[in-house]
C-alpha cells in the first residue's frame, strides 16, 4: 500500500478543506476550476508522459464534450446522463477514426496535425451558430443530478468534481503499473523496440489515445453542467497550450506531476490577479523559472531530490529512518 | 474566373507574410530542434519598437535598423538568460519555456507600449497597383521582395557560410559538434540573435498591411508555425512553399467554399498534407535512431 | 488570572463604547461597486477606457464625500474578454468581495455568461455590452446602457431607405458583436425592404480581407454594411479602396473611436455609421440637453488620459444612474437600489436620455443614435 500512501495523503486535503472552509472562494470556486484541470492534464498525461505523444488539440475533445451535453439537454431535451454519455460516444468514435491517421506522425509534425484538430473544432463552435450559439455560446443547461438529489451549489458541486478527480488521478497511477502501462512506456522510450517486442504500437498509441480524448470529453460535460455555460473562448488552441504546460510544469510522465502543474496554472492567475498590469508578465516570468531550473518538472524535480537526500543521508548513516 | 486572378494575388500576399513569418522559425529549429514559440513576439517587437522611434522623431529608416537591433538583443538576452542556464532540459521543457518567454515578452510589450493598435506607413506610394481585373498594393511586393531575398540569404548562410554550417551540425548532434571544435553555445546565441532580426524584419514589413498590438504576434507566430511545418520544418524554401500554398488555400477556400470555414479549410489541407507526407513538402523523412 | 479578568473588563467595555461610537461618528457604510471588464485582450479598446472613466469619478465623488455619505469602494478584475474569467470574478466579487451593485460585462459574451450568476444572486448588475439578449427578455436584477447592436442596424437601414438602397452585402467578424450584429442585419432587413445579397466573413486576426470583398464586388450590391471592432474594419476599409469598390459603406458604432480613422487613413472618408452623440458634442444644436454632459465628460476625460471614446462614456452612465439610484433609495440595500434603478426616469447620459421601466432594462430610443459620416479624417453628424 506504500505505492498509494501519496494518494491517501492527497485525498484527505481534498476532503478535509471544504470542511474547514465550506464559504471560501478559494475552496468551492477556484477548486472546481482546479479539478476539471485536474482530469484535464492527467488525461493528457497519459498521452504526452506514457505515451510520449504530444497533443495541442486536448482542449477540442474538452469542447465536444460540453457542447453535446449542452446542446443535447437544451435543444433535444435529454437527460443530463445520456446527453454526457452521447457526447462521449460521439468523442470515442471520433477520436478512434483519428487516431490512426494523426497518430503516424511524430514530433511537431504530430503537434501540428493536433493543434489543426484542436483549431477545427474550435471554428466550428464559433461558426456554427444555430447548433453552438455562435461566440456567445449557450446557456442555461439543466442541473445535473445523482440519484435525484440535483448538484445545485458550489459545495454539492465540490464533492462530485472532486471524487471524479481522485478517481481519474486514482486510475492514471494504476495504469502505469499494468500491463498496458509497461506497454505504454515502452511506446514511449523506443517505438521500434517496442515493435520488435511484439507490442502492437500503433494499436496501444490508438487505444490510449482515445482513452485520454473520453476522459476530456467527461470533464467536459461536467464542466458545462458546473458553470451552466459553454462558450467558444473555453475550448480555444490557447487552453490545449495551458494543458500542455500544466503537464510539463509538473513533469511529464508523473500523474501527481500533473495535478501540480494543473493546480500551479490554475491558481497562479488568481493570485496575480493584484499585480493587475503587470500579471502577464509575471506569470511568464514564473513559468520560465521553473523550467529553466527544474526542466524535468517542478514535482519530478522536487521528488528527485528528496530521493536523493534521503538516500544520502542513509549512505552516510547519520540518523537515516531505519 | 477573374475572381479567381483576384483570389490568387490575395493568397500569395497573405501568403508571403506567413512565409516571412515562418522563415524565422527554421533558424532556431536548424540549430536546437526547438520549435521557439515566442517567434510571432519578435515580429511584434520589431513592428513596435521602430512604430514609437518613429513616434519619438527617429527616421524611417534609422527606426527600422535601431528595431531590428533591439528584438535581435531581445534573442540574444532569451538565449543567455533562458535558454543557456536551462541547458539539460528536453526539446519539450525547452518548448515550453519560449511559451513562458513569449507570455512574459507580451506583458512587457503590454507595459511599455499599452493595449492600443498601430500602423506604420507604407514604404513607397500606396496607390495599387491593377494586373488584369485585379489589384495589389505596392506594400505587398515589398513584402513579397523582403521574403525572396530573405530566402536566398538563409539558404546561403546554411549551405555556404561556416556559421550555418557550424549551427546544422549543432542540431545533428551537439556532442560530436563540440568535439570537432565548433563553439555550441555560441552558435545558439546566434541563431537566437539572427532569427529575432529575422523577425523584427517581418514585422516592419507586414505592419503598413496588417496593423500591429502587444498581442498581435500571436496568430502572426502561429500561421508561420504551420507555413513552417507544411513545408517540412527548417528548410528554408520549404517555409515559403508552405506559407504561399497556406496564404492560396485560406483565399480560395474562403472564396468558393466559405469565408467563415476558410481557416478550418486551411487546416484540414495542412493535416491532409501530414497524412500523405508525415515530414511535410519538402522536409525530409525522419529516421528513428534505436 | 485576576490580570486576564480585568483585561477581559477594560476589553468589553472598550468595544461597548467602539460600537455605540460608531453609530454616532463614523461614516456609513461604505457602498461597494465591483467591475468586470475586458481591460486587456481583444475587447480592450472597449474595456480600457470603462476602466478608466469608473476610477476617474469614483476618485471624484469620494473626494465630494460620496454618494449620501456612502462612500464608494471599488473592486475591479480583469475579464480579458474572456466568459469563463468573467463568470469566474463574479463569482469572486459576490462571494468573497460582497458587492453591492456591479457594473462591467464589456463584451456581450461575457455579460450574458453572468446572467445567471447576478439573478440567482440577486444582485443589480448593470452591463456595459451591446447585445440586445442581454435585456430581451426582461430580466428582473440585469440593466444595460449601451445602445443595442439591433438599434444600429434600424439606424443603418433606416438611412439606407432614405438614399433607396435595397440590396445590401455584409461583412462580418468571428467575435461577439460581430455575430449578434450579423444576427440582428439578417432579422430586420425584411422589415425595410432591404435584400441581403452577400453574408462574408472574416476571422479578426486576418491581414487581408480582399478576398470576401472581390465576392462582393460581383453581386449587385448598392452598399457594403461592415459589423466589426478592433483593427478589422480599418483592413476592411483599406481593401475596399484597394480594389476600387464605389459602394456606399456603413461601419458600426463598433468604430466610434478616433483609432479607426488613424489606422484607415484616408480608406475611411465617406464611410457612414451610427453612434452616440459623444464624439460629435460639439457639433450638437446649443439647445440639445445632451450637449452639457458630453462636452463635460470629453473634457474631464481628454485632461486626463487623451481622445473620448464612446465606451467609456457606458461606464459613465451606469455609474451615475447607479449613483442617483442609491440616492433615491436613501439606503445601499440591493433590492432597493435595484427596484430605484428600474425607475430612472429622464437620465441624461452621454449614450442618450434614458427612461427605464420593469419592461425596458436600457431605456434608450433609436433617436440616442446618431447618423455620422466620415469627412476629411473626421466626424460629421448627419442627424
Amino acid at each position: 500500500m506504500k505505492r498509494l500512501s501519496g494518494f491517501v495523503l492527497f485525498s484527505a486535503i481534498c476532503l478535509i478543506l471544504p470542511l474547514l472552509f465550506p464559504d471560501n472562494y478559494y475552496v468551492t470556486v477556484v477548486g472546481l476550476t482546479i479539478f476539471i484541470n485536474i482530469i484535464l492534464a492527467v488525461s493528457l498525461n497519459l498521452l504526452m508522459g506514457y505515451a510520449g505523444q504530444i497533443s495541442l488539440g486536448h482542449a477540442a475533445f474538452f469542447g465536444l464534450g460540453a457542447y453535446s451535453s449542452a446542446i443535447l439537454t437544451i435543444k433535444y431535451g435529454l437527460n443530463p446522463w445520456i446527453a454526457m454519455l452521447t457526447g462521449a460516444a460521439f468523442v470515442a468514435g471520433l477520436s478512434y477514426v483519428l487516431s490512426r491517421p494523426i497518430l503516424k506522425l511524430k514530433g511537431h509534425y504530430l503537434a501540428m496535425a493536433t493543434l489543426g484538430l484542436g483549431i477545427i473544432v474550435h471554428i466550428f463552435f464559433v461558426q456554427a451558430d444555430e447548433l453552438t450559439g455562435g461566440p456567445d455560446g449557450i446557456s442555461g443547461l439543466p442541473s445535473l443530478s445523482i440519484m435525484g438529489m440535483a448538484i445545485d451549489s458550489d459545495l454539492k458541486w465540490y464533492w462530485v468534481l472532486c471524487s471524479c478527480m481522485l478517481l481519474s488521478v486514482l486510475f492514471s497511477l494504476n495504469i502505469a503499473d499494468s500491463r498496458a502501462g509497461r506497454a505504454l512506456s515502452a511506446v514511449h522510450g523506443s517505438e521500434i523496440a517496442a515493435q520488435m517486442m511484439g507490442i502492437d504500437t500503433a494499436m496501444v498509441k490508438s487505444h490510449i489515445f482515445v482513452f485520454s480524448a473520453l476522459m476530456a470529453s467527461f470533464a467536459g460535460s461536467l464542466f458545462a453542467h458546473q458553470q451552466d455555460f459553454v462558450s467558444p473562448e473555453s475550448f480555444s488552441f490557447f487552453f490545449s497550450i495551458e494543458l500542455v504546460t500544466m503537464v510539463v510544469l509538473g513533469g511529464l510522465g508523473s500523474t501527481f506531476g500533473a495535478v501540480i502543474g494543473a493546480f500551479i496554472l490554475s491558481i497562479l492567475p488568481e493570485v496575480l490577479i493584484v499585480f493587475e498590469d503587470f500579471e502577464v508578465l509575471i506569470f511568464g516570468a514564473i513559468l520560465m523559472v521553473i523550467m529553466i531550473f527544474l526542466p524535468e518538472g517542478l514535482f519530478v524535480a522536487l521528488k528527485n531530490k528528496v530521493a536523493a537526500f534521503v538516500a544520502k543521508r542513509q549512505e552516510e548513516g547519520v540518523d537515516g529512518p531505519s | 474566373m477573374d475572381q479567381l486572378l483576384q483570389f490568387l494575388i490575395s493568397g500569395l500576399t497573405v501568403g508571403s507574410i506567413y512565409a516571412l513569418v515562418a522563415l524565422g522559425f527554421s533558424i532556431i529549429y536548424n540549430a536546437s530542434d526547438v520549435v521557439n514559440f515566442a517567434q510571432g513576439e519578435f515580429v511584434m517587437i520589431g513592428a513596435m519598437s521602430a512604430i514609437f522611434l518613429i513616434k519619438a522623431g527617429v527616421s524611417y529608416p534609422v527606426a527600422a535598423i535601431l528595431a531590428i537591433l533591439i528584438t535581435a538583443a531581445v534573442g540574444l538576452a532569451l538565449d543567455k538568460f533562458a535558454i543557456e542556464p536551462a541547458k539539460n532540459a528536453t526539446v519539450v521543457s525547452t518548448i515550453i519555456i519560449t511559451i513562458g518567454a513569449s507570455i512574459f515578452l507580451r506583458g512587457a510589450a503590454l507595459l511599455i507600449w499599452g493595449k492600443e493598435i498601430y500602423g506604420l506607413p507604407p514604404f513607397t506610394t500606396n496607390d495599387p497597383i491593377k494586373i488584369g481585373s485585379a489589384t495589389i498594393l505596392p506594400q505587398n511586393l515589398w513584402v513579397m521582395l523582403g521574403t525572396g531575398v530573405t530566402v536566398f540569404a538563409v539558404k546561403y548562410f546554411f549551405d555556404h557560410t561556416k556559421m550555418g554550417k557550424a549551427i546544422l551540425a549543432c542540431s545533428f548532434n551537439k556532442k560530436a559538434a563540440y568535439l570537432v571544435g565548433i563553439n555550441v553555445r555560441r552558435m545558439l546565441l546566434v541563431s537566437y540573435g539572427l532569427s529575432a532580426a529575422l523577425g523584427a524584419a517581418a514585422g516592419l514589413l507586414v505592419t503598413p498591411i496588417t496593423f500591429m498590438s502587444y498581442n498581435a504576434g500571436v496568430m502572426l507566430g502561429l500561421k508561420g508555425f504551420c507555413a513552417a511545418i507544411l513545408g517540412g520544418m527548417g528548410n528554408s524554401m520549404g517555409a515559403v512553399l508552405g506559407g504561399i500554398l497556406l496564404g492560396i488555400v485560406e483565399t480560395v477556400g474562403a472564396g468558393f467554399i466559405s469565408s467563415g470555414y476558410k481557416d478550418a479549410i486551411a487546416f484540414f489541407v495542412i493535416m491532409l498534407v501530414l497524412f500523405f507526407k508525415p515530414s511535410g513538402i519538402l522536409g525530409k523523412g525522419e529516421t528513428e535512431r534505436v | 488570572m485576576r490580570f486576564c479578568k480585568n483585561l477581559f473588563a477594560i476589553l468589553a467595555i472598550l468595544s461597548l463604547i467602539g460600537l455605540f461610537g460608531n453609530h454616532q461618528a463614523m461614516a456609513k457604510d461604505t457602498l461597494k461597486i465591483g467591475s468586470f471588464l475586458a481591460v486587456t485582450g481583444p475587447a480592450s479598446f472597449l474595456g480600457d477606457p470603462e476602466l478608466k472613466t469608473l476610477q476617474m469619478y469614483i476618485e471624484e465623488i469620494n473626494a465630494n464625500g460620496g454618494v449620501d455619505g456612502h462612500k464608494i469602494e471599488f473592486v475591479h478584475y480583469d475579464t480579458k474578454g474572456k466568459a469563463k474569467e468573467a463568470k469566474n470574478f463574479v463569482n469572486r466579487l459576490i462571494k468573497k468581495d460582497k458587492v453591492d451593485v456591479i457594473i462591467g460585462g464589456t463584451t456581450s459574451g461575457n455579460s450574458l455568461a453572468v446572467i445567471d450568476i447576478v439573478q440567482k444572486a440577486e444582485v443589480p448588475f448593470i452591463s456595459l455590452a451591446g447585445s440586445i439578449k442581454i435585456v430581451e427578455p426582461v430580466k428582473k436584477w440585469v440593466f444595460k446602457t449601451p445602445h443595442t447592436d439591433k438599434m444600429a442596424a434600424e439606424k443603418i437601414f433606416t438611412d439606407m431607405k432614405k438614399r433607396g438602397i435595397k440590396k445590401v452585402a455584409l461583412i462580418t467578424g468571428n467575435g461577439g458583436f460581430d455575430k449578434s450584429g450579423r444576427a440582428q442585419c439578417l432579422a430586420l432587413a425584411p422589415e425595410y425592404g432591404i435584400e441581403i445579397v452577400a453574408d462574408e466573413k472574416y476571422d479578426n486576426a486576418d491581414t487581408d480581407m480582399t478576398t470576401q470583398l472581390t465576392k462582393i464586388r460581383a453581386t449587385d450590391a448598392q452598399a457594403i454594411v461592415n459589423f466589426g471592432f478592433g483593427k478589422a474594419p480599418a483592413i476592411v476599409a483599406k481593401n475596399i479602396k484597394q480594389l476600387g469598390i464605389k459602394l456606399p459603406v456603413y461601419e458600426s458604432h463598433g468604430v466610434a473611436s478616433k483609432k479607426f480613422i488613424e489606422l484607415a487613413g484616408d480608406a475611411a472618408n465617406g464611410i457612414r455609421l451610427p453612434a452616440a452623440a459623444l464624439i460629435v458634442a460639439d457639433q450638437l444644436p446649443a439647445d440639445d440637453p445632451q450637449k452639457k454632459v458630453l462636452l463635460s465628460y470629453k473634457k474631464k476625460f481628454e485632461e486626463k488620459y487623451g481622445p473620448v471614446s464612446t465606451f467609456g462614456g457606458h461606464a459613465y452612465d451606469a455609474l451615475f444612474i447607479t449613483v442617483d439610484a442609491v440616492k433615491r433609495a436613501g439606503t445601499i440595500d440591493r433590492a432597493k437600489i435595484r427596484d430605484e434603478i428600474e425607475k430612472t426616469k429622464g437620465f441624461v447620459g452621454t449614450g442618450g436620455i434614458f427612461n427605464m421601466s420593469p419592461t425596458d432594462h436600457l431605456g434608450l430610443s433609436l433617436d440616442a443614435f446618431k447618423m455620422i459620416e466620415i469627412e476629411n479624417g473626421n466626424w460629421k453628424l448627419l442627424y
